[in-house]
């Protein structure tokens, strides 16, 4: 009896501290701006208030037919909130919205590249949680199409002046396009992927400041180099964790796999390549990079936060050479992101990545990029069309992808002085003529986190060998033993 | 007669009267318990799917998924790295453990008693969430642990790294001793003092009065013990996800974890309920496992 009298007390004395420590946290948190647990928050908030919403709709207009619609829109934060580029970017179309008896709400979903995806699969299951905007990447956007979750959009962008007079890079509409041939979103960006150094460790190192790698061997020197005259530097980063997700398959696998010569998947036969000597060199690279210890350690590179950390904090504090990594890595060094590096213009080089052995086309990159698009379980399509419409017009497309760092997919902005000035800009769009595309199947999703798997098992010791049977096992069994071709 | 009538009345109504207090827990079993366990059985017999063209059309695929689950090679390095974590941690860790602090703080003083059950406690409290946080912050690189050791003047250890098993372990041990601790407390006190109190008149040592009085007589509450600690840790899923996301490699990847990177990672929701089945059937053989070593 004692005894149970006892912890009965310590047990309410030690939650009584947890708690408190709870409220000091939170308090902590809301001053904070950017802060994780907010965001969390809004993201929450925002789904409860559209799932209100369209339990007023449902029940039949006995509210007044003047209430404010709302708009909702869900993209992925990373972390930062409302320091992001997408939420200071919603907030101020929101502002200056002509159509003020539509809201325009925010509701971010805050998770790794990862849990995104499903995150969001699982949102556009149903009505009460699907938002009326999505942004879908264009390699998940055909999955989420045949599952049956977007609204085509075919009518709408046939009668929208910009989509039909050529504002539109056509080549872009591929990516929007499922393999059904409708179209099921409106993209607002693009990438180009290369090589990105330090300019002034490469003077410290003896390597040239103008870096044109001709082939892999020159870039595993110039690590080697760089390891070598600068122990403390870390020579190269590349996604190599199944916590990056598809920064794993995308930036680091495809760049190299593409650079071979093979592809993922084989068009003209419809089959999926699950063995062949590409596969092999693209690992025996990754492998190479870990066994000479030219990368980033381990425990640093194979979790969710490995992309911001080297480039929000590795490459602009010089503790790092060379980066792997997408175009859009600078729009964290403007003024309004989120690791703001003034230098950076003078500091970075972008070159492009080599292929193998310096076969044509010489350099390789991949072009990904995203769109918004119309939930089949959204409650107010026609307004959400009319704010992308709005949204992505020449002038608002132009703050976005500026703010973001990201390439644009309208040919009018690219020829805009505002837009061509930015640094990089013009490389990274010039790399794009080089430029490959993500298998447009709806397994893609499926087999890119197999390749995940793959990186991260050669990243911590397994044989290039090894990994590529298990992917080859896997992939078989994905795709179907009838989709498969080995070379 | 009519008291015949009567009597029979009584009884029909006695026997219906179990039926009214049972159906609402019946009812929650039914809705909360057996649906989804039946739901799950058959999903796991579909190609159910998060995103693509599965998702949209669910087709009945036999025993696929099972058949999957014996051919890859990551379903047994779960199964072993599951059986590692639930030995370490359960068995061994908080079992061991937290009959040694029972033991220890038997007779002992109040305040010590409370001061060392409050600490004990407040890794049971916590929510497993923020534990699992904590222990992040203790074993990650510039963690608290190599502060002191590179304080001391050693190097470095990326602990969540080079020995990520023994660090979730730890960390659960951490979590989870208070619940033995209580158990057995409580079992410890219901040893009769006068038994032992005679074995050392008898000159019984500690060590024979524990091995043969002490343990044999809290046997029942060692068994059941078990049992609880066994299940609670085979579903172990967030305290690892949040501190090494089952890897590096599949390292740390318990049944949960893979079973979660099936169904929203690669998603595969018809092969990640196979998986959970599967783990629910390790469940249950080593519940009736323990539940037969009872009964002797």
């Amino acid at each position: 009896m004692k005894g149970k009298k006892l912890f009965s007390m310590s047990a309410s004395l030690v939650l009584c501290t947890t708690l408190l420590f709870a409220c000091s946290n939170n308090g902590g948190n809301s001053g904070n701006a950017g802060n994780s647990g907010d965001t969390g928050n809004t993201g929450n908030k925002g789904n409860a208030v559209n799932a209100g919403n369209a339990g007023g709709t449902d029940s039949g207009g006995t509210e007044t037919p003047t209430e404010k619609k709302t708009i909702t829109i869900t993209y992925r934060d990373d972390g930062i909130g409302e320091q992001g580029v997408m939420y200071k970017w919603i907030m101020e179309l929101s502002k200056n919205y002509p159509d003020k008896s539509v809201e325009i709400k925010p509701t971010p979903i805050q998770a790794s590249e990862g849990d995104y995806f499903a995150k969001i699969a699982l949102a556009l299951k149903s009505k009460d949680t699907a938002p009326d905007i999505v942004t879908e990447d264009t390699f998940i956007l055909n999955s989420d199409a045949s599952a049956g979750y977007l609204e085509p959009l075919d009518d709408k962008v046939n009668a929208w002046e910009d989509w039909t007079n050529g504002s539109f890079i056509e080549a872009m509409k591929k990516g929007v396009t499922a393999s059904d041939g409708k179209v099921y979103g409106v993209p607002y960006n693009t990438d180009s992927r290369g090589l990105w150094y330090n300019k002034n460790l490469f003077k410290q190192a003896g390597l040239p400041e103008d870096w044109q790698p001709k082939t892999w061997d020159d870039v595993l020197s110039a690590a080697r180099t760089i390891k070598e005259k600068l122990p403390d530097v870390v020579p190269i980063w590349m996604n190599m964790g199944k916590a990056t997700g598809e920064a794993t398959s995308m930036q680091t696998y495809e760049m190299l796999l593409y650079g071979t010569g093979e592809r993922l998947y084989e068009d003209a036969s419809g089959k999926w390549i699950t063995k062949s000597q590409g596969i092999l060199d693209a690992l025996t690279f990754v492998e190479t990079v870990n066994k000479e210890k030219l990368g980033p350690p381990l425990s640093k590179v194979l979790n969710g936060q490995a992309g911001n950390t080297a480039s929000r904090e590795y490459l602009p504090q010089g503790k790092l050479a060379i980066q792997l990594d997408g175009s859009w890595i600078t729009g964290n060094y403007l003024e309004s992101g989120a690791a703001p590096w003034p230098e950076y213009k003078d500091v970075l080089g972008f070159a492009p990545m080599p292929t193998s052995k310096g076969q044509a086309p010489g350099s390789i990159t991949l072009a990904g990029g995203w769109a918004l698009s119309i939930p089949s379980n959204a409650q107010h399509k026609e307004e959400a069309w009319e704010f992308i419409k709005y949204a992505l017009n020449k002038e608002n497309t132009q703050k976005l992808v500026i703010a973001a760092g990201n390439i644009t997919v309208r040919s009018d902005v690219a020829k805009d002085p505002g837009y061509t000035e930015m640094p990089f800009n013009g490389i990274a769009t010039e790399y794009l003529q080089n430029a490959e595309f993500r298998p447009a199947q709806d397994k893609y999703p499926e087999v890119s986190t197999q390749i995940q798997t793959m990186v991260e098992s050669v990243a911590t010791g397994t044989s290039p060998e090894a990994a590529m049977n298990k992917y080859a096992q896997d992939v078989t069994r994905i795709v179907g033993e009838g989709n498969i071709v080995e070379k | 007669m009519s008291s015949l009538t009567a009597g029979s009345i009584h009884k029909k109504r006695k026997s219906w009267t179990w039926l009214y207090f049972l159906l609402p827990s019946i009812a929650i079993m039914l809705v909360f318990f057996i649906y989804p366990i039946l739901l799950t059985v058959f999903y796991s017999f579909t190609n159910l799917a998060l995103t693509g063209e599965a998702a949209k059309e669910l087709k009945f695929v036999g025993i696929d998924n099972y058949t999957r689950m014996f051919e890859d090679p990551t379903v047994r390095v779960s199964i072993w790295n599951t059986l590692i974590f639930l030995i370490g941690s359960a068995v061994i860790g908080q079992q061991v453990l937290g009959f040694l602090i029972a033991l220890l703080m038997k007779h002992k003083n109040r305040w010590f008693r409370r001061v060392i059950g409050t600490i004990v406690l407040a890794g049971w409290v916590t929510p497993e969430i923020v534990c699992a946080l904590c222990l992040y912050s203790f074993f990650s690189d510039e963690g608290t642990l190599n502060a002191i050791i590179t304080s001391l003047g050693f190097t470095e250890v990326t602990w969540l790294f080079t020995v990520p098993m023994l660090t979730v372990i730890l960390a659960n041990i951490w979590h989870g001793t208070a619940f033995s601790m209580l158990v057995f407390q409580a079992a410890l006190d219901d040893v009769p003092s006068e038994i032992e109190e005679a074995a050392v008149v008898d000159g019984a040592t500690k060590w024979q009065i524990l091995t043969r009085i002490t343990i044999p007589y809290i046997k029942e509450t060692i068994t059941t013990n078990m049992m609880l600690v066994t299940l609670q840790t085979l579903g172990v899923f967030g305290l690892i996800y949040a501190m090494t996301g089952g890897g590096p490699g599949t390292s740390t990847t318990t049944l949960p974890i893979f079973m979660y990177n099936q169904a929203f990672v690669n998603y595969q929701l018809g092969y990640g309920t196979a998986i959970s089945l599967l783990l629910l059937f390790i469940g249950i053989i080593l519940s009736l496992f323990y539940i037969r070593s009872m009964k002797e």
